[in-house]
């Protein structure tokens, strides 16, 4: 029973990469699974060094791009077929961690995270500056179809595939990504990540008991510069190009947020964080511009409210009502989802009409759409049929009503948590 | 070698500059032993702040203005945001003000568009101050480094001999025990963060003139602030004095020489290909701060001045 419990997020985890593209064969799909396969290894590999060791880092995404920089330069000279490019990526993104951890961990704490960053920048002004590096403004690119094939080693059918159709190199992405997965889910289980999880908790303790922290760190930015390297060359793989972007603050900050948000506690954490945030990159960055500040305050909820993320608030959670059992939880958690739900019509409903207020057209229409009226009053930020006024109105009632369910809801919670005595904190509904 | 001296007082006063946003966050972080990953958002939000209150009531008036309204919302982010994840530790308290630096510059673009502004330089300060064989030195540079260096003093003044000053050193190194005496350590928490918020919304007012106002310049600058505080050595305000005026003047002049790369490797006897001898130093100066901090962490990893690092 146990062990099926445990094997049944893999289940989940295959069955969301494999399923959809035989279910809705579209190529937007292909592309937003990619991308959420990319981003789950990449947030894995980051959460070895926060969640495992501790180590906050803010130029994550300099071993991924340089790794599938290299990757790229290495496909493109031949000789390495397209099935085994993330291990080439791994091992150049294992060789940048060996040179920017030899800085890094002579340090730890904020000061890791600022040489971190300056490391990340350092990076990202050599890509814009130094010729031959990233191609410049344009990038490196690869063709997918041009390397040399795995005849030999493939069975039967997978021998003829070029990886030239989008499908084929998902189908090689969705492989990497779970091989990567079960990689770092059995690397974590090792006693060296257990020094690790030490040096994390307490490294004047673990030094005293014969280990060097520094080492151990020096050891954990290799491994996780490797799954990143690795992670950089399957985006690499899908988008068949390596560019400045790809090395970039923003997405060293992407997954951080992702891990941040999914959860560094628990080793599938990172992953619902990766979903969450790909979903907000590619799902809802295509309806409106305001996607950054809907992740920003995201983040910052999640920081507030759940600091060990979504995954441990849900395994709290879980845990709370198997305990109470659901016929008593059932009022505070109606009350919570429905103070959450009315803060996040509120919220939603300011910020875009604030957007529209601003950038006028397209995001005019974004606002429009949630009355169901098609393209709204661009230069005033208004709704046809709605005045400033009105919806000045119902942003209060909105609020008002969010700001009563919330009460009720804190209520619920403290009268749940006091009838059994327990003391919890009140998963109210911000 | 004539503009030489008037690079090197540019560098100074881009130095300067950079002390005032360092200052801040040096301060916050010994306090608070939190680094305000917003701190330079709340640079870029003094600069809009003041350019939009300078279009109305002149630049003086935002000189003081844009500090003390960004000054207040720092005590508020501390007050309602900060304190509240506190118990925690110190990681989460990092993470917000990364996620606050996020917010503020969504509302920024949401508050004034995306478009870059350009400050005026008010018609007192536009001009040459001097002229040193035939290069000149800018009157609203010298202003700059008269303010920063006004700042520095006001700074030094209240730390060593004021009242307050004498409760922050001491909520520095013994909280506890200045707690015991009756004195409100959380407050003296929001005063310390809303005043090192205050000093990067005034160095974006002054700084804005200089550069051009955009979304962009909170990453631009910082992540230079932050190498400046690791190269100084984090928590140390001298070190941040001198790390500051080191990255100033080697950017400066960089920025201003004309020597190539191949020049350079020429005289140490090496040869380069050509396209990277022709890169010049001017090419390489956004380079030049981040290889200084590699510099320095790799000789002494506690900064220039820091003390030692007890869980390194």
């Amino acid at each position: 029973m146990r062990k099926r419990r445990a094997l049944a997020p893999w289940f989940v985890l295959i069955a969301f990469l494999a399923l959809p593209p035989f279910i809705w064969p579209h190529s937007w799909l292909l592309a937003y699974l990619a991308q959420s396969a990319t981003m789950i290894v990449f947030a894995l590999s980051y959460n070895l060094l926060l969640g495992e060791t501790g180590l906050l880092s803010f130029g994550h995404a300099a071993y991924a791009g340089l790794g599938a920089l290299i990757a790229a330069h290495v496909f493109n000279t031949g000789g390495v077929p397209l099935a085994l490019l993330p291990l080439v990526g791994g091992i150049g993104g294992a060789l940048c961690g060996v040179l920017f951890g030899l800085i890094a961990t002579r340090r730890s704490g904020t000061a890791f995270a600022m040489i971190t960053l300056g490391l990340g920048e350092l990076v990202v002004a050599a890509a814009w500056t130094l010729p031959g590096w990233f191609g410049g403004e344009a990038g490196v690119a690869i063709d997918r179809a041009s390397g040399p094939r795995l005849a030999a080693a493939m069975p039967g059918s997978l021998a003829g595939w070029s990886f030239g159709p989008a499908r084929e190199a998902y189908a090689l992405i969705a492989l990497w990504c779970v091989v990567a997965a079960v990689a770092m889910f059995a690397l974590s289980r090792t006693p060296f990540m257990r020094v690790a999880n030490a040096v994390r908790d307490n490294p004047v303790r673990a030094a005293a008991i014969g280990c060097y922290p520094a080492r151990v760190r020096y050891g954990v930015v290799v491994l996780s510069a490797f799954f990143a390297g690795l992670a950089g060359t399957l985006g690499l793989i899908d988008i068949e190009l390596v560019s400045t972007e790809s090395v970039g603050m923003m997405r060293s900050g992407a997954v951080l947020i992702a891990t941040v948000i999914g959860g560094t506690s628990a080793f599938f954490g990172p992953v619902i964080g990766a979903l969450a945030l790909t979903f907000v990159n590619v799902i809802v960055a295509s309806v409106t511009r305001a996607w950054l500040f809907y992740l920003g305050l995201f983040f910052v909820v999640v920081v507030m409210v759940a600091p060990d993320g979504l995954a441990g608030f849900g395994m709290r959670h879980a845990a709370r009502i198997a305990e109470y059992g659901w016929r008593r939880c059932r009022t505070a958690y109606l009350w919570s989802a429905a103070g959450m739900l009315l803060w996040l019509a509120a919220v939603v409903l300011a910020v875009q009409w604030a957007y529209a207020a601003q950038f006028g057209a397209d995001e005019g229409a974004a606002l429009g759409a949630i009355f169901g009226t098609r393209g709204g009053d661009a230069a005033a930020g208004s709704v046809p049929g709605l005045s400033a006024a009105r919806l000045a109105l119902l942003l209060c009632v909105l609020a008002v009503c969010a700001a009563l369910a919330t009460r009720r809801a804190i209520r619920a919670h403290a009268d749940l948590a006091g009838h059994t005595r327990a003391v919890q904190r009140p998963g109210d509904a911000q | 070698m004539q503009s030489f001296v008037i690079n090197l007082l540019n560098g100074l006063s881009y130095g300067l500059l950079l002390f005032m946003l360092s200052a801040g966050l040096t301060l916050i972080f010994s306090m608070l032993g939190v680094l305000n990953f917003a701190h330079a958002s709340f640079y870029m939000l003094g600069a809009y702040v003041g350019f939009s209150v300078a279009a109305r009531a002149g630049f003086w008036s935002a000189l003081v203005i844009a500090p003390l309204a960004v000054g207040l919302l720092g005590a508020a982010l501390e007050r309602w945001l900060l304190r509240c994840v506190r118990r925690h530790g110190h990681l989460p308290e990092l993470l917000l003000t990364f996620g606050a630096a996020y917010l503020l510059g969504e509302l920024v673009k949401l508050g004034w568009g995306l478009s870059p502004l350009s400050a005026p330089i008010p018609a007192v300060l536009d001009g040459p101050l001097f002229s040193l064989y035939g290069a000149t030195f800018a009157r609203y540079r010298a202003f700059m480094m008269a303010v920063s260096l006004a700042m520095l003093a006001a700074l030094v003044a209240v730390l060593r001999v004021s009242k307050t000053g004498l409760i922050v050193r001491a909520a520095l190194t013994h909280p506890q025990a200045v707690e015991a005496l009756g004195h409100d350590v959380p407050r003296v928490f929001t005063g310390v963060f809303a005043a090192g918020t205050a000093l990067a919304a005034l160095a974006g007012v002054i700084g804005a003139p200089l550069f051009v106002i955009e979304p962009a310049m909170a990453e631009s600058l910082g992540s230079i602030v932050f190498v400046v505080v690791v190269i100084g050595g984090l928590g140390s305000l001298s070190g941040a004095l001198l790390a500051s005026l080191l990255v100033g003047c080697v950017q400066t002049l960089a920025v201003a020489s004309d020597v190539s790369l191949g020049d350079v490797a020429s005289i140490a006897g090496a040869v380069l290909p050509p396209e990277w001898g022709a890169l010049t130093l001017a090419q390489l100066a956004p380079l030049l701060p981040y290889l200084l901090l590699v510099a320095v962490l790799a000789l002494r990893p506690r900064g220039l001045a820091g003390r030692r690092d007890d869980h390194a």
